[in-house]
């Protein structure tokens, strides 16, 4: 694997047709690299969660390359797509989805299902990653059972269980309060600490500034500048 | 309990009400097409329970009779022809056909009266609760089944009534000898069943043909078809399959079951796959997230069908119990609902491609789902 593991490279990404068409990048380059925590900030509309998008293999870029892992993106269809998900990547996401059904525990594990690992394996691994976040006390718990803070750190068991190498989390302490928000950013500056991940974190919050490594703004579907 | 299973099991009992609304169509369906298919079962061997009991190895019938219950006539001089043509050893007569019984509390009821010689050879009633076969070699005796007691007003053996102003003394009883017309069949000798119906002492309906071992069945209908004009020879398949299509097919009650059967199926498949395609639509964010998380599209059909298969196993479970229960009810009755081990088979065979069938259009839905919309939510 190389120290890269996404580089995006001079992205653009148009939406829609005709009159109502809108291009929400405009030649982004951008390489995340093992062992950082970026983030990548900047007002709404800014292009922020269509890049996150674009690196995380939700959606292909319209030209320029976008390469998970040494894999390019280009020509991958939506199986493809989820396949580069699955081995490379984890999401946490600002309102955690969940599944209100399941347990921590499973939850957790069903990152390691899809990936097809079951049983007393799946179920230890879980166990071992919840313990990681501070949560063998809530394994049995449902998400209704857990506070706000409690359940982003469920979701980041879940997007590492699978020792993906990025982390791709989009405004995970939005929804949280100070204490809560500092405890995710806390976790998430550990993993990005071991040198097989990159964590990269959308986010408006100024609080999560101390936790960066590296801080790329942008505006208007571009790179504006990088700290 | 595998992670698929216990994620598809939560999702359908998310939502009980509704869950037990698609159990209940589930099992309104199965039922219906039970009853339909088992009456078409019960009819089918119902219509041909006679020539199934005749010992005949083939059977000559008036030209152009399209089941056991024709009324058509044979002459009896055509049974000394019959036992002309080598290898035939026994053409035994019988006679059928309606009658007027006179219920002894009043008024009266049709009956199926079959006459046939107390020989061995015969068309007899079988499966005796009382009294024997030697006892309907007595004048005005006749054998009926206990199905029919109510509807001919006896109770069992010596009760005795009117049929066609002539005396019928009830001297056997059988069991299970039920016909599909809900007709009670009265068996009686062959004189009887002439005098009851006022068929003529020179007219039949059938002549039951036996023929020796190893006798060349072909050559002796060739040779049956030669010898007697206006008849037809046939092999008791054959005529049992006439039978069946005529009663089943030819007055269209078979036609009228299967599309009995036919509606509990898409009314089934409607109900189940309506509820799919809500629960599916309830838990959109979540195959949502399960497409962000990497599971391919066929880790997330397997969940859709496992909900699929599992409202379909515990549907089916439900109405197996419904439908062994009006079997049961049934069994006594003159129109009893038939259940066998392949029609249960199929029924389940049919419950699950209903479900899994129905769960298509869900699983289109969630095909179509766009991962980054967890971004937006």
């Amino acid at each position: 694997m190389t120290d890269s593991v996404i580089e995006a490279v001079d992205v653009v990404k148009f939406f829609g047709k005709g009159a109502g068409r809108v291009q929400a990048l405009k030649g982004v380059s951008l390489s995340l690299a093992c062992g950082q925590l970026t983030l990548l900030m900047g007002p709404s509309g800014s292009g922020k969660t269509t890049l996150l998008s674009v690196l995380g293999c939700m959606l292909t870029p319209g030209t320029g390359t976008v390469r998970v892992a040494g894999h390019s993106t280009a020509d991958e269809g939506p199986g493809g797509l989820a396949k580069l998900r699955r081995d490379h990547i984890g999401f946490v996401f600002q309102s955690y989805h969940l599944f209100p059904t399941l347990s921590a525990v499973d939850n957790v594990r069903l990152a390691l299902d899809v990936r097809g690992v079951h049983g007393a394996a799946a179920i230890d691994r879980a166990r071992d990653v919840l313990e990681i976040v501070g949560l063998s006390h809530k394994v049995n718990a449902f998400p209704d059972e857990l506070s706000g803070g409690e359940q982003q750190r469920v979701a980041i068991a879940r997007a590492i269980v699978g020792n993906a190498a990025a982390i791709l989390a989009d405004e995970p302490t939005g929804a949280l309060d100070s204490e809560n928000g500092r405890a995710v950013m806390t976790i998430l500056a550990q993993i990005a600490k071991d040198l097989s991940r990159t964590v990269l974190v959308v986010t408006h919050d100024p609080r999560t500034v101390p936790f960066a490594t590296r801080t790329i703004h942008m505006e208007d579907g571009r790179i504006f500048s990088e700290e | 309990m595998p992670l698929i299973l216990k994620l598809a099991s939560r999702n359908l009992l998310q939502d009980r009400l509704r869950f037990v609304a698609t159990v209940v169509g589930i099992v309104f369906s199965i039922v219906l097409v039970t009853i339909q298919l088992g009456l078409y079962l019960s009819f089918e061997r119902m219509v041909t329970t006679m020539i199934d009991h005749a010992p005949a190895d083939l059977w000559v019938v008036p030209l152009g009779t399209k089941c056991f219950e024709d009324p058509s006539l044979l002459d009896v001089r055509d049974r000394a022809k019959v036992l002309s043509v080598q290898g035939v050893t026994q053409a035994v007569p019988v006679v059928i056909g309606f009658a007027e019984w006179t219920v002894p509390s009043g008024g009266t009821t049709p009956v199926f009266v079959i006459g046939s010689p107390d020989s061995d050879a015969g068309l007899h009633p079988w499966n005796f609760v009382q009294g024997t076969l030697g006892a309907l070699s007595g004048p005005h005796a006749v054998a009926v089944d206990k199905t029919y007691f109510g509807r001919l007003g006896v109770t069992g053996i010596g009760d005795s009534t009117e049929i066609r102003d002539q005396t019928a003394q009830v001297v056997a009883v059988t069991s299970g000898i039920r016909s599909f017309t809900t007709t009670p069949y009265v068996f009686t000798s062959l004189d009887g069943a002439q005098a009851y119906m006022g068929t003529p002492p020179t007219k039949v309906s059938y002549f039951l043909v036996h023929v020796a071992p190893d006798a060349d069945i072909g050559g002796i209908r060739k040779g049956l078809l030669a010898s007697l004009s206006k008849v037809e020879v046939l092999a008791p398949g054959e005529f049992r399959e006439r039978s069946r299509a005529f009663w089943l097919f030819g007055t269209g009650a078979g036609a009228a079951l299967f599309a009995g059967a036919l509606l509990g199926t898409i009314v089934g498949t409607v109900i189940v796959a309506q509820t799919l395609y809500s629960s599916t639509k309830d838990h959109l964010n979540e195959f949502a997230t399960l497409r962000a998380i990497g599971s391919s599209s066929l880790y997330i059909n397997k969940v859709i069908v496992c909900q699929a298969l599992l409202s379909a196993v515990i549907g089916f479970s439900l109405a197996l119990g419904i439908d062994l229960a009006v079997v049961k009810m049934t069994a006594e009755s003159a129109l009893p609902i038939v259940m066998t081990l392949p029609l249960a088979a199929g029924l389940f065979l049919l419950t699950v491609v209903m479900c899994v069938g129905s769960a298509m259009a869900a699983i289109v839905q969630v095909i179509r789902i766009d991962p980054g919309r967890v971004f937006r939510q």
